[in-house]
């Protein structure tokens, strides 16, 4: 038996917005029991930090936030990649309907940094790689969305924003990298694919937790926001007609 | 258990302001998008069966 799905099927917006909006609502579902599961194990089950106190429970957001912070900004410029060389609409979309979220994630990034750097450093900034490599990356994402936002026709402005964040990727890297490359006030990783985290097992299970729950949030938020802006887009076309009579 | 009571719980041993701050404005943003984008979608929805 060898059925195959058919995947270009789902990369035309109309047979997307539906399917869109039936996987959203799990992804809430599952966003919201990881999150739980993680603030329960991050509050209830993880020690205090030896060195850091109880201050070190910011952890479980901040972690969580800058790794999709940095993770989204790929998927936003893949899908703008893809839009940009075989001029798909949706997938244009799709690049869009990532950014803000993205956004949002570094801005709670830096946020909680901030409040994590004030007790631990004694600063709420400083000028250091991976800080700075962080906010390059907030202002990549609102370059990319203010780019979008003032140039009217869609397709010119996906191929613009397609443009910025081609070139901003190369940040990526940079952030990651910065605590190894220079001296930084920033601590290491806690965790890396070579060598075995530097935490308590419990800490680790709540940070990953955390991570999937922001990670299940983050698809979730963007079928929403790209339901929406194949709305936008497409109101005019016949699909959307028919859609009138649906519910979904 | 790490606490012996809510008030050790919100105190959170002296970095309640950080901590909280931290969990609070990651609770509003995440809540604000939302319901923005909730909002935008009805919106969207209404107007197309409007005309």
């Amino acid at each position: 038996m060898t059925s195959r799905i058919n995947w270009f099927k789902y990369s035309s917006p109309s047979t997307f917005y539906p399917l869109a909006g039936r996987l959203a609502p799990w992804f809430f579902v599952a966003a919201a029991l990881f999150t739980v599961a993680g603030i329960y194990v991050g509050f209830f089950v993880a020690p205090t930090d030896a060195q850091q106190g109880e201050a070190y429970r910011i952890i479980f957001i901040h972690v969580a936030s800058a790794w999709l912070s940095m993770f989204l900004y790929i998927i936003m410029a893949f899908w703008a990649g893809v839009g940009l060389a075989f001029n798909t609409r949706l997938s244009s979309m799709m690049a869009s309907a990532v950014a803000p979220t993205g956004a949002l994630m570094t801005f709670i990034a830096l946020w909680t940094g901030a409040l994590w750097g004030k007790p631990m450093w004694g600063a709420w900034w400083v000028w250091d790689a991976r800080l700075t490599s962080e906010l390059i990356l907030l202002f990549l994402y609102l370059g990319f969305l203010s780019l979008q936002a003032a140039i009217d026709d869609p397709r010119r402005a996906d191929k613009a924003g397609a443009v910025i964040a081609l070139v901003g990727v190369v940040n990526v890297p940079i952030i990651y990298f910065s605590v190894k490359w220079w001296n930084t006030l920033h601590q290491g990783a806690s965790v890396s694919l070579t060598r075995s985290p530097s935490m308590a097992a419990t800490m680790l299970i709540g940070m990953l937790l955390m991570a999937l729950g922001f990670w299940m949030y983050s698809i979730a938020a963007t079928l929403l926001r790209a339901r929406c802006i194949i709305l936008e887009r497409e109101r005019h076309s016949e699909w959307i007609g028919q859609l009138r009579e649906s519910r979904q | 258990m790490n606490w012996g009571s809510v008030s050790a719980f919100l105190a959170m041993g002296g970095y309640g302001g950080f901590v909280w701050g931290s969990y609070a404005v990651t609770a509003i943003c995440i809540g604000l998008e939302i319901a923005l984008l909730t909002a935008r979608h009805r919106r969207l929805r209404r107007e197309l069966r409007g005309g």
